[in-house]
């Protein structure tokens, strides 16, 4: 392996990390959105708030750490897709500001039109921006990216098949992935009403997901049939490990066996993930642009695995540390404000 | 929010006039971005400090009054903290949406030290999770030694993403060839003559703001008859810190103004409106920049030659060394600089008054004209630290890498710009209200209930 190709699996790898955790923590804001009216919506929403509240802004650093990685390691990759989908990842990136800032705010109200207020805006907010980031993971996987500075077509380029099955596909998974999680969490703080309520959500997001990533075939065969190709050649055996774990996850659903279906359903979600780049492996922005052609110089590259170790080294055990801390906080049913 | 924009002067190559509206909104949201981010991110850097320092004399002493700052400013950071993520993650991504041309070549140059800060970044997110959700699940020890990292990594970041700015005024570590990038060193991009000025103003200016801000808002309640022990001991601990890093921060200044006259004397030349170069040049302070020279302002004979060379003979580099169309624009440059630096003396005059008092009799001034500026000091620091940033930015104009690429051949040539800075204007202002509006209902709500809050 060369250095290009170790970093573009530390990207992925932080990627992975990033549609995992921080994907979840922008779940749990999709199921804040369905929990229904204030009033009985209260017991769900104040257990997505504690999953979710000591670790999103750190889970929200892994998008940071990919995009300096992709600048760093294969700027004229970064400058063809921020410069092509300048209006999804514009919108995007409000949906984060208005993410993270409603749900803090949101923590620090103690009125219930503010709480309403700013919860609207949070929950609001984690289902349009997994939508974009989604969007643009279809239109660089269709091919819609060409190399250089805004070649692609504004709009086109993200309003199409593709980019709409990437969208849906990406908030489906996150609401999934949430559920799975929250299951955990609701049967370990002792709130098994909860747990059984997400079972239900898990269930039919897991439904929900099949469905999308069935259907999603059928869509690139026609709109993109490079990545078709790669998905049902080189990558099928991640396509079908998914599918069976997908399979799997339910069963470990339906008996309630939430600490492995949580093992499982985050297997699957990562067998999807690295799916995409191995069927278009060696290209970075298909058909035309593969890695090498893009990929820093050595020193940078050699520079910037350097800092990835460190990164691992110092960055690992914390968020290890963390998520210790964050399991063994004491749950409070009734406010805590 | 800043100033004029170069007027065209600077802007060479086939733009149409369609191209340079959305210039001139991508450098504005650029600047409103990066203009709104660095208030919270000072205090996100320096904030922990004062944290750690009241938590550590509570421990020591067991004091609650102390306890007490510590929670409630706790609470803050939680907000602060929050709100800096994220806006610190729309810089990133304009880095790419609107300057292409300078990421899809320079990325891999510069790259370097924003990997560096995203570690500086998860370790400053994890242990303040830690250090806000743990806080009665920890010993006290353990809890302080939590918030340690938040500190060592706040200022970390700092560092590293001020010497990304410092390479766009000093580029190095690189070689161009054929319009191509070799001999990459991304450690000597890092580490380039910029660096050392810029970080150590900027880390100093970080603190200063946390410490004025946080005490202007104490002062308003001392102005308001709240002379309690609680609002005294919130004004002294952050105006000390802060007060006692002004009179460094003007002689730290003074080293990054001299650093210009050797590396960008442009910039110099700009920010003191001087436009011819020789020798005896004056001191101008105010006034505004017409037909190459400067009107309206009030000059002091030969004291920039003194500043810059000890002596009046010192010979002063001038705008006319600069090519007309490699010129930044010069009165606002000036004016912001002025404002900084009035500002600074400004705010070491309030140091000393304080430090003459304390001195004197163990106390606040009694003058209640001591405690109304030291009400605006927040404000007034948070001024001088945009004027400072005008400075650097505007005065690097034309280019965003210094003699290298332009600002106008980095921009992206995407049409319709201008709508997302629009929208930018709209989300960020709805950004500062709620903001502010919270934390401000955060304090009534102490001041209504200040045991429940400092339980909580």
């Amino acid at each position: 392996m060369d250095a290009a190709q170790v970093l573009l699996a530390v990207m992925w790898a932080s990627l992975t990390l990033y549609a995992l955790l921080g994907g979840a923590d922008f779940g749990g804001g999709i199921w804040d959105l369905l929990a229904g009216r204030a009033r009985e919506g209260m017991p769900q929403r104040r257990l997505i708030e504690h999953t979710i509240g000591p670790v999103w802004e750190a889970n929200h650093v892994w998008l940071i750490f990919v995009l300096v990685l992709l600048w760093t390691g294969f700027p004229p990759v970064f400058a063809a897709v921020m410069s092509t989908l300048y209006i999804p990842l514009t919108l995007a990136a409000f949906g984060i500001i208005a993410r993270g800032a409603a749900f803090a705010f949101r923590k620090s109200s103690t009125e219930l039109w503010q709480q309403r207020l700013f919860g609207g805006e949070f929950a609001l907010a984690s289902v349009v921006t997994p939508f974009f980031l989604g969007a643009v993971a279809g239109a660089v996987a269709s091919g819609r990216v060409p190399p250089g500075l805004a070649r692609g077509a504004l709009v086109g380029s993200w309003v199409n098949p593709s980019s709409l099955l990437g969208g849906v596909l990406a908030v489906v998974v996150c609401a999934y992935l949430a559920a799975v999680y929250l299951c955990d969490e609701a049967a370990r703080s002792g709130v098994p009403g909860l747990a059984d309520l997400f079972r239900r959500r898990a269930l039919a997001a897991a439904v929900a997901t099949g469905a999308v990533a069935l259907l999603g075939v059928a869509v690139l065969r026609w709109d993109a049939p490079r990545l078709f190709t790669g998905l049902t050649h080189r990558a099928l055996p991640l396509v079908l490990a998914s599918a069976l774990l997908g399979v799997a996850s339910l069963a470990l659903l339906w008996w309630r066996r939430y600490l492995l279906v949580r093992v499982t359903a985050v297997l699957a979600v990562t067998a999807v993930i690295w799916g995409w780049p191995v069927a278009q492996y060696p290209f970075m922005l298909p058909p035309r642009v593969p890695y090498q052609e893009a990929a820093a110089h050595p020193a940078v590259l050699h520079a910037v695995l350097a800092v990835a170790v460190v990164a691992a080294v110092l960055v690992l055990p914390s968020i290890a540390l963390l998520l210790a801390v964050q399991r063994r906080l004491p749950y409070t049913e009734d406010a805590s404000h | 929010m800043i100033g004029p924009l170069d007027g065209g002067a600077g802007v060479v190559g086939p733009l149409d006039p369609a191209g340079a509206v959305d210039l001139a909104a991508a450098r504005m949201q650029m600047a409103l971005s990066l203009g709104w981010h660095i208030i919270v991110a000072c205090l996100g850097v320096g904030m922990p400090a004062l944290l750690l320092f009241t938590e550590w004399r509570a421990v020591r002493t067991g004091d609650p009054g102390h306890m007490r700052l510590a929670r409630r400013w706790a609470q803050a950071v939680g907000v602060v903290f929050a709100v800096g993520a994220v806006s610190g993650t729309i810089l990133s991504f304009e880095m790419g949406l609107l300057w292409p041309g300078l990421m899809g070549v320079y990325g891999q140059v510069v790259g370097l030290p924003f990997a560096l800060e995203g570690i500086a970044f998860f370790l400053e997110a994890i242990f303040l999770g830690i250090y806000l959700y743990a806080w009665d699940r920890l010993s006290p020890r353990a809890h302080l030694l939590s918030g340690v990292p938040v500190l060592v990594a706040g200022v970390a970041s700092a560092f590293f993403i001020v010497t990304a700015n410092a390479w766009m005024n000093q580029p190095r570590g690189f070689d161009l060839a054929n319009g191509r990038i070799t001999n990459v060193s991304p450690w000597r991009a890092m580490f380039n003559p910029a660096t050392p000025p810029q970080t150590i103003h900027m880390i100093i200016a970080a603190f200063m703001v946390s410490g004025y801000v946080t005490a202007s808002v104490y002062a308003v309640g001392l102005l308001r008859g709240r002379r309690d022990r609680h609002h005294r001991l919130g004004f002294l601990v952050p105006f000390t810190l802060a007060a006692a890093l002004t009179p460094v921060q003007i002689v730290v200044g003074d080293y990054a103004a001299r650093f210009l006259s050797t590396y960008q004397p442009t910039k110099l030349a700009a920010m003191e409106g001087v436009y011819r170069t020789g020798p005896y040049a004056p001191l101008t302070l105010g006034g505004v920049f017409v037909d190459d020279r400067m009107r309206y302002g009030v000059e002091i004979p030969s004291a920039l030659s003194m500043l810059v060379g000890y002596r009046p003979s010192a010979v002063v580099q001038g705008l006319d060394r600069t090519p007309p169309g490699d010129r930044p624009p010069v009165t606002p440059v000036h004016l912001a600089f002025d404002t900084m630096v009035g500002i600074g003396f400004l705010l070491l005059l309030l140091a000393a008054w304080l430090a003459l008092s304390w001195w004197r009799r163990r106390d606040l001034p009694r003058s209640p004209w001591f405690l109304r500026l030291a009400a605006a000091s927040g404000v007034l620091a948070v001024l001088a630290v945009e004027a400072g940033w005008v400075v650097t930015e505007l005065g690097r104009q034309p280019w965003v890498v210094y003699g290298r690429l332009r600002t106008s051949q980095a921009v992206n040539p995407a049409p319709g710009l201008w709508a997302g800075f629009v929208l930018l204007v709209v989300v960020y202002t709805v950004l500062t209200v709620s903001t502010v509006y919270v934390l401000r209902h955060m304090t009534r709500r102490w001041r209504v209930a200040p045991q429940e809050a400092a339980a909580a």
